[in-house]
């Protein structure tokens, strides 16, 4: 039985999609069965996902030919991997434009806390429960969040120097 | 037997002497670093051209090599850091990052360190050989035997302050012609 087996059996109502690519196995799902389902995969015996791999979020604002995207603009994507079993699995959460905002998972994976934190500066997507939710690389008078698909790619918000180069 | 003369003006022999005594301030943060050490390093030598001691402390540093990618959180640290140097002083901005930006034109990377202090020579490349460095260093020495400093900024608006070679930016021809009037 395959981890995505398992959630599937588990979680089955709470699963919009599943798909799987020559072993990468994908479930996509709501911000609400996130930490469940999160709870699920680390406290399980038989899938034991000890290890937060990556951590990361695409925005689909013109995604599919320039058809801007309003409802679930951004996919927050998370890679988990276990020592144990040598397995892995992908979670893909759906977040829309209005309230971009999901569960933290510092307290299951303490290594969630930087990468939440780069979510929130590249994409501005809160993560409800961080310890300490503020910019990782860019600077406190950046405004705006600069891998967002609507972020002018030659606007320059220089700390000194001239300011509209 | 006559008495031997020897005659100069004091600038000249300071200059010469400064020229062989450069103490560099290495501000290395990307791949560039690379390079500058393999000229640091025995092969190429910088210290044939005096410069091979580099000094940790702006404060006992002459020239400030500015190596790598410049990001705009990083800017006012290199401002303090050049601030901090004593006169005479002088900047190199090695590799094509801290000339122009390079290919790093986004919201993170400043468009050029000489936006923010004067730049005495310019090194493009990405990054420049070790002969095109010592070929910097060569042409920093004449600027330093001449008592020459750069004190001006390039000004974004009004395009004055750069080698007309970087003017919008990083080209391909541009970084040619550049590479060609080195020569």
């Amino acid at each position: 039985m395959t981890p995505l087996e398992r959630i599937q059996e588990h979680f089955s109502t709470q699963i919009i999609e599943v798909h799987a690519f020559r072993g990468d196995e994908t479930a996509v799902i709501r911000p609400s069965s996130l930490r469940p389902m999160a709870k699920f995969l680390k406290e399980t015996p038989e899938l034991d996902f000890n290890f937060l791999m990556d951590l990361t979020a695409v925005d689909h604002l013109f995604y599919a030919g320039g058809r801007v995207q309003k409802e679930f603009r951004f996919e927050v994507v998370y890679h988990f991997f276990s020592l144990k079993f040598n397995h892995r699995i992908r979670l893909k959460v759906l977040v829309d434009e209005k309230s971009p905002e999901v569960d933290t998972l510092v307290d299951f994976w303490p290594a969630a806390n930087w990468y939440e934190r780069e979510v929130w500066d590249m994409f501005g997507i809160r993560f409800k429960g961080h310890p300490n939710l503020k910019r990782m690389l860019m600077y406190e008078e950046f405004k705006g969040h600069a891998l967002r698909k609507d972020y002018p790619f030659n606007k320059r918000q220089p700390l000194i120097g001239p300011k509209d180069v | 037997m006559g008495i031997n003369f020897f005659t100069s003006k004091l600038n000249d022999a300071l200059g010469w002497a400064r020229k062989f005594s450069i103490f560099q301030y290495p501000f290395v943060t990307a791949c560039c670093g690379m390079e500058y050490m393999s000229t640091a390093a025995a092969h190429y030598d910088v210290d044939r051209f005096g410069a091979g001691f580099p000094r940790f402390s702006p404060r006992q540093s002459d020239v400030l090599f500015v190596v790598g990618t410049i990001s705009q959180k990083m800017a006012p640290v290199l401002k303090m850091v050049h601030d901090q140097m004593c006169e005479p002083k002088w900047v190199v901005a090695f590799g094509v990052c801290t000339c122009t930006g390079g290919f790093y034109d986004n919201y993170a990377t400043l468009q050029g360190i000489d936006t923010i202090i004067p730049v005495d020579i310019y090194i493009p490349g990405c990054p420049p050989r070790p002969e095109n460095v010592l070929d910097g260093l060569m042409k920093l020495q004449e600027k330093i035997k001449k008592g020459e400093q750069s004190r001006t900024l390039y000004d974004p608006r009004t395009k004055k302050g750069r080698p007309a070679e970087f003017q919008g930016g990083y080209t391909v021809e541009g970084h040619i012609k550049h590479i060609e009037s080195l020569s």
